[in-house]
């Protein structure tokens, strides 16, 4: 991930300064608009969620059986389903289930990881070794699979397929909170506090935990988005919210069931909802991390004096040229958990 | 080799009794008797006692655990309880097909992937690498079984050209296996795709960056050498890496695009195993994917140790 971002503005074989200097005006909007864009179109769908009731023009589960399968019209903005349902109604609907989904599956990791990546990372020696090892042959399922069989012991619905796809996400946030509260850990502010005596629960919520946050934070905003496919994906099998709730992986596998007759928008309005819903979350992830992470803050500076510097100076030779500081930035040196833990001693 | 190969083999032996222990609790976590989901809900009392001590339910969890675990080690993982059939032959039959879309899904993810990467790390912050860049974070977007609905849409129900439903080997002839696979293994390669160009952009704009670059191109040496031969070799960890991560993925991505297609491959299976509680499939199938997921970091492990040998 760090590699994507790590070399954005190393030169390409032949673009002359003032060509680059606009491209990367250019990549600045686009990434700027992109997150106003992202943040836009999250709040409109969290607004649907949460207003659902007030603004659908019909109740989402009755039905006219007189008019089945029909394409839009004016009574119903995107026709009905198979059992006559006002088809927009279940979409607006759709939104507050997708998005409770969602969240309620990252909760879950984030209530089963955090805790156990503190403990492996501030407890060590036999403890995170057991810990570490349980987390990785739990990395070692590919997701959706445990999360099928979590589902078909705990019994189909949202609540427990959410919780299911929250148990698998946990692993990767208790690695991540282990890897934050090692480099952490041995901080002098946390020394200092621990000689002053103040115990353990202390040290851990109040200093180890709120600087180690960050990350988990960014990880959560990108856990949202696959929580999103994995609920969508999972009702579109059955195994997630159950008729009637309307939901819009389940509401596809209904269209999907009479795709030569349903009305064509009825397949593609869901499946779009999905996709921009994850591209947008995505979308706050990607600058959620950006604004976080002092690697990137810096490239971001960086980035920008660049652009002051090739307009004052206008060289001409942009073509693999040595001056582009963040393709070869230096990370800042991490003290190495080990060598400081023995050190302490 | 041989040593390498033995370490790293009683190293994921804990990571392995883990995995079977969790698929073996699976089907004791939740709050449904196994005697009483086979017999379904109006059985008599006498008769969900009498098969409970024939499945062994009445022993202490751990025996149960140990005569699995037994079972499993020779071969045998039980029988389906909604179908009658061993679930050893509904592996057997269900693997192939789904290797088949993996190894089809994980082919184009590198064949589109890689040039493409390639091409957005020669150009980076260039409209072709903004078009690259994005389009990638539109395929980890897009919810692959709606594409997979979109295709059959147009393809299959429209057009005509392939197949909406069903699966063929090679064993049933090129043409046909090739017909059914193509389109369920491109859907499948869809966040594949995204994965490596991803990766493969970085990792080349990072070897393309090195001071050796510039000594060549100071030398003459053609760019397509520099970056054919060079620069990509410098990156052939991170790739071999990607490839890893990208089976993986793929592997996650035929559960739910083999129930778009009906192809009766291990996923769709499992999933008709869920929606039935049919937990001797459920604890099977799993442990398969488990399996070779396991089988494939341990080739990755090795694999870089070819490609780089100063990893220890």
């Amino acid at each position: 991930m760090t590699a994507q971002t790590s070399g954005e503005a190393v030169p390409s074989d032949s673009v002359g300064p003032a060509g680059a200097l606009r491209l990367q005006k250019f990549d600045w909007l686009w990434a700027d608009t992109r997150a106003k864009v992202a943040l836009g179109w999250v709040l409109v769908v969290l607004f649907v969620a949460i207003f659902a009731p007030l603004i659908a023009p019909a109740d989402p589960s009755e039905q006219n059986l007189r008019s089945i399968l029909a394409g839009p019209s004016s009574d119903y903005l995107l026709g009905t389903d198979d059992i006559g349902r006002d088809f927009f109604s279940r979409m607006l609907y759709g939104a507050r289930v997708s998005m409770f989904g969602a969240f309620l599956a990252v909760l879950v990791a984030m209530v089963i990881g955090i805790p156990v990546g503190l403990i492996a990372g501030y407890v060590g020696g036999v403890i995170e070794n057991v810990l570490m090892r349980i987390v990785d042959s739990i990395l070692g399922f590919p997701a959706i699979v445990l999360a099928i069989g979590l589902v078909a012991a705990l019994g189909p619905g949202l609540t427990n397929a959410m919780i299911a796809v929250g148990v698998t996400f946990s692993p990767s946030v208790a690695r991540l909170m282990r890897g934050q509260v090692l480099a952490t850990k041995n901080h002098l502010y946390v020394d200092a506090a621990e000689q002053y005596g103040s115990p353990t629960w202390r040290t851990v919520l109040r200093h180890i935990l709120p600087n180690a946050i960050q990350p988990i934070i960014v990880q959560a905003a990108l856990l949202l988005a696959v929580a999103f496919l994995a609920e969508a994906a999972l009702s579109f099998l059955g195994l997630g919210a159950q008729p009637p709730t309307p939901s819009w992986g389940g509401m596809l596998s209904r269209s999907s069931q009479f795709l030569q007759v349903s009305p064509a928008v009825q397949l593609y309005t869901p499946g779009l909802a999905i996709a921009l819903t994850v591209l947008a979350i995505n979308a706050l992830g990607d600058s959620l991390r950006d604004s976080l992470d002092p690697v990137a803050g810096t490239e971001r500076r960086l980035r920008r004096m660049l652009a002051k510097t090739t307009k004052g100076l206008g060289s001409n030779d942009a073509n693999n040229s040595p001056n582009q500081p963040e393709a070869n930035m230096a990370v800042p040196p991490e003290i190495h958990p080990a060598t400081a833990r023995s050190a302490q001693s | 080799m041989l040593r390498l190969l033995t370490t790293r083999l009683v190293a994921i032996v804990p990571t392995l009794i883990f995995a079977t222990f969790t698929i073996f609790g699976l089907q004791h976590i939740g709050p449904a008797d196994p005697a009483t989901v086979i017999l379904g809900e109006n059985a008599t009392e006498e008769r969900i006692l009498e098969v409970r001590e024939q499945l062994g339910l009445n022993d202490p969890l751990v025996i149960q655990y140990g005569k699995w675990l037994g079972n499993v080690a020779t071969g045998d993982l039980g029988e389906s309880i909604i179908r009658s059939e061993r679930v050893a032959t509904t592996i057997k039959t269900s693997l192939p097909v789904t290797l088949q879309l993996v190894l089809s899904g994980v082919l184009i993810s590198v064949a589109v992937g890689v040039p493409l990467g390639i091409l957005a790390a020669t150009r980076a912050n260039k409209p072709t690498d903004v078009m690259v860049t994005s389009g990638s974070a539109i395929g980890v977007s897009i919810p692959s079984f709606w594409l997979g609905l979109v295709l059959i849409t147009a393809f299959a129900i429209n057009w005509k050209i392939f197949p909406a439903r069903g699966f063929a080997t090679p064993g049933d002839g090129l043409g046909e296996a090739f017909r059914h696979t193509l389109l369920p293994a491109f859907v499948v390669s869809t966040s594949g795709i995204a994965i490596v160009t991803r990766q493969v952009r970085g990792a080349m704009i990072e070897a393309l960056s090195a001071d050796s670059v510039r000594t060549h191109q100071a030398k003459g040496l053609p760019w397509m050498t520099i970056l054919w031969k060079h620069a990509l070799r410098n990156s052939a960890v991170t790739i071999v890496t990607v490839i890893g991560l990208l089976v993986n993925t793929t592997l996650g991505a035929t559960v739910v695009i083999e129930a778009v297609f009906a192809i009766p491959g291990m996923g769709f299976r499992v999933i008709n195993a869920a929606s039935g509680r049919d937990f001797p499939v459920i604890q099977g199938v799993v442990l398969t994917y488990v399996v070779i997921v396991l089988a494939i970091n341990l080739l990755i492990d090795i694999a870089y140790r070819i490609i780089d040998p100063r990893i220890q």
